[in-house]
């Protein structure tokens, strides 16, 4: 069970509101991933479901039972942190086996779940190796083995992907889906990378100075931006917003419209423009097209697009594919 | 950088200050090596001759020396686990977010500036005097018997104004050390259900290690040589009950003019001031391993 109902938390630290009072639910099984910019809280977010920070309003549900005020031990969550916080003193065995030796079960019972929790994730053979001996994807493994023996309600993710190369983010994001598949565990998980938020999420929570923005499963989020914020953050490139006049003949102040949703036609269409940079990733092209009266507009096309800098081109957006938002950025029906 | 001809560049260049240390070092030891095998006595200038190892003798069998050995041992070893417990402890609480951290770190660190001569003076008058010292005013307040530190347990005392001069090296060493405490080991130990006890033995300890070995190795060398407060209080007594071999070689060469056995009592005290450093590189020296 690992059912976590947070009712108005609210965090301030000094005179300063870092979160203004939340509300959020996350069901027993799910994976949930708070994404945001840098700075928008939603660390401090998890850092107040572990009980790592003190809440200063509001109640915090476990399954049910009120543990505003229990401390971090008691809550029955495993957190693994940014910088993996291995005890560099203490063998890889000795660290996975430390939260069983805190809870005081038999040494034969820790050592029979230490040598589980090393074989589900590729560790038997460096039991003995300290941190300092590991690469990052081990160090990484060996953190998520001392969070998983404790067969915690929920595991809390802080960011842990930031320290690793790009391949191996994407391997660790895998096996990270893949123990989520596995474990059927709760899973609260913190990234600035909405990548990872779309591809691991089974709910995506878009934080932004400490607001909630907008909660859904990622192709919630995708179809139906509730605001600009979650518009602009959400889909890779960004989706481009225009203002102004042509936002204005469609009934809006804002409208959006993603690379993807953009028709290309080197001889006619509804906005004419020239292309400017143009990104080849060998699937796709992204081509930047200065159009006139709009700005820059990032357009995605084929990957054999022989389409040059300084070629003119008309760009024609997909019908029932525009956002429309209002003066306050949120969206229209 | 590292060819052949920068390399014995590098090992010219270098070669001036080498054989400065070198000399620096071997010179002294040769004479004091060479006067211990002497019978060289102040009183009889000009007399000296051969005496092979009869100072070594004379200083090994001296009813004194095996107090002294003694007493130099539990002075270091007491010294050391004042320190050590209550630089830890200290440390421990000037970590803690406080208001006045700063002024109050410096006066933690004010024992360390004052001479060991002032200290100890400062100490056997103001504190230790049976008459007018603040712990006999004290006693006297609560209608004791005054203690005469000094006299009735000389080496305690003297152990305890040592410790107090170095009890905030130790603390300055410790508090920078746990100020490097990485805090979301701390954070993930809590989750892991280590309370704070189990905190500090299992996590703080373990980070302090090498700061600890840190601290008793430098001590120990200084800790060896302690002379002036013993001079200023007690000057080794009552009888030889806080003489060190530091003192007995004093008292050798200075008080009695032997400069010979004075000279063979400093090859003892170096000769145990290296069994003392093997000693403490065999227990605790790995710890400085990365």
């Amino acid at each position: 069970m690992g059912r976590i109902t947070l009712r108005n938390v609210s965090k301030r630290f000094g005179d300063v509101t870092v979160i203004p009072p939340i509300n959020l639910e996350i069901e027993d099984g799910e994976f949930v991933v708070f994404v945001g910019p840098s700075g928008c809280g939603k660390s401090t977010l998890l850092r107040l479901i572990a009980g790592l920070e003190d809440v200063s309003g509001g109640v915090i549900e476990i399954d049910g039972v009120n543990a505003t005020e229990l401390p971090p031990a008691r809550r029955g969550l495993a957190m693994v942190f940014q910088s993996y916080a291995l005890y560099p003193h203490m063998s890889v065995r000795r660290n996975i086996a430390f939260p069983l030796k805190m809870a005081g079960m038999d040494p034969a019972e820790i050592a029979r779940k230490v040598e589980a929790a090393a074989a589900v994730l590729n560790l038997t053979g460096y039991l003995d190796r300290r941190p300092g001996q590991l690469s990052g994807g081990q160090r990484q493994r060996v953190a998520i083995g001392r969070a998983i023996v404790r067969e915690p309600k929920a595991f809390l993710f802080d960011e842990p992907l930031s320290n690793l190369d790009a391949a191996l983010r994407v391997n660790m994001r895998l096996e990270i889906s893949e123990l989520h598949q596995t474990l059927k565990t709760t899973m609260i998980y913190v990234t600035h990378d909405q990548v990872e938020a779309m591809t691991m999420a089974d709910k995506i929570v878009v934080v932004n100075q400490g607001r909630i923005e907008q909660v859904g499963s990622p192709l919630d989020l995708y179809r139906a931006p509730a605001n600009l914020f979650v518009a602009g953050f959400i889909g890779s490139p960004k989706m481009n917003l225009i203002g102004g006049p042509e936002a204005a003949r469609h009934g809006a102040v804002t409208m959006g419209l993603r690379p993807e949703h953009i028709d290309l036609s080197t001889s006619d269409g509804t906005w004419r423009g020239t292309v400017g940079i143009s990104e080849h990733l060998g699937s796709d092209t992204f081509l930047r097209v200065q159009v006139e009266g709009l700005g820059m507009i990032t357009v995605r096309t084929g990957g054999d697009s022989g389409l040059r800098h300084g070629d003119a081109v008309f760009l024609t957006p997909q019908p029932g594919r525009m956002h429309r938002f209002d003066a306050d950025g949120k969206a229209m029906a | 950088m590292a060819t052949q001809h920068s390399r014995t560049a590098a090992r010219l260049m270098i070669s001036p200050a080498v054989i400065l240390l070198f000399l620096w070092m071997i010179v002294p030891l040769a004479m004091t090596l060479y006067f211990s095998f002497l019978r060289y006595n102040l009183l009889m200038p000009g007399m000296e001759e051969w005496a092979g190892f009869s100072n070594y003798r004379y200083f090994l069998t001296d009813p004194a020396f095996f107090t002294a050995l003694r007493n130099t041992l539990v002075l270091v070893a007491g010294v050391l686990m004042i320190t050590v417990t209550g630089g830890i402890l200290l440390a421990l609480l000037l970590d803690q977010p406080m208001w006045g951290q700063g002024i109050v770190r410096i006066l933690v660190i004010a024992p360390f500036f004052v001479m060991p001569t002032v200290s100890a003076l400062v100490w056997t008058n103001m504190f230790m005097n049976p008459v007018n010292g603040l712990f006999a005013h004290a006693a006297k307040a609560m209608g004791l018997q005054p203690y005469d530190f000094l006299a009735q347990s000389p080496l305690l005392s003297i152990t305890l104004i040592v410790a107090w001069q170095w009890l905030p090296f130790a603390t300055l060493i410790l508090l920078t050390a746990l100020q490097s405490l990485d805090r979301e080991q701390m954070e993930a130990a809590a989750m892991d259900g280590a309370g704070p006890l189990s905190r500090f033995i299992y996590i703080t300890v373990p980070h302090l290690s090498r700061s600890i070995t840190v601290v008793i190795l430098i001590q120990t060398i200084f800790l060896l040589s302690v002379f002036a407060e013993i001079l200023v209080t007690t000057n080794g007594g009552p009888g030889t009950a806080s003489t060190t071999l530091t003192y007995l070689v004093y008292v050798q060469s200075m008080l009695q003019f032997d400069v010979g056995g004075g000279a063979a009592g400093g090859i003892v005290a170096v000769i145990l001031a290296n069994i003392v450093a093997i000693f403490l590189m065999r227990m605790i020296g790995r710890n400085l391993d990365a």
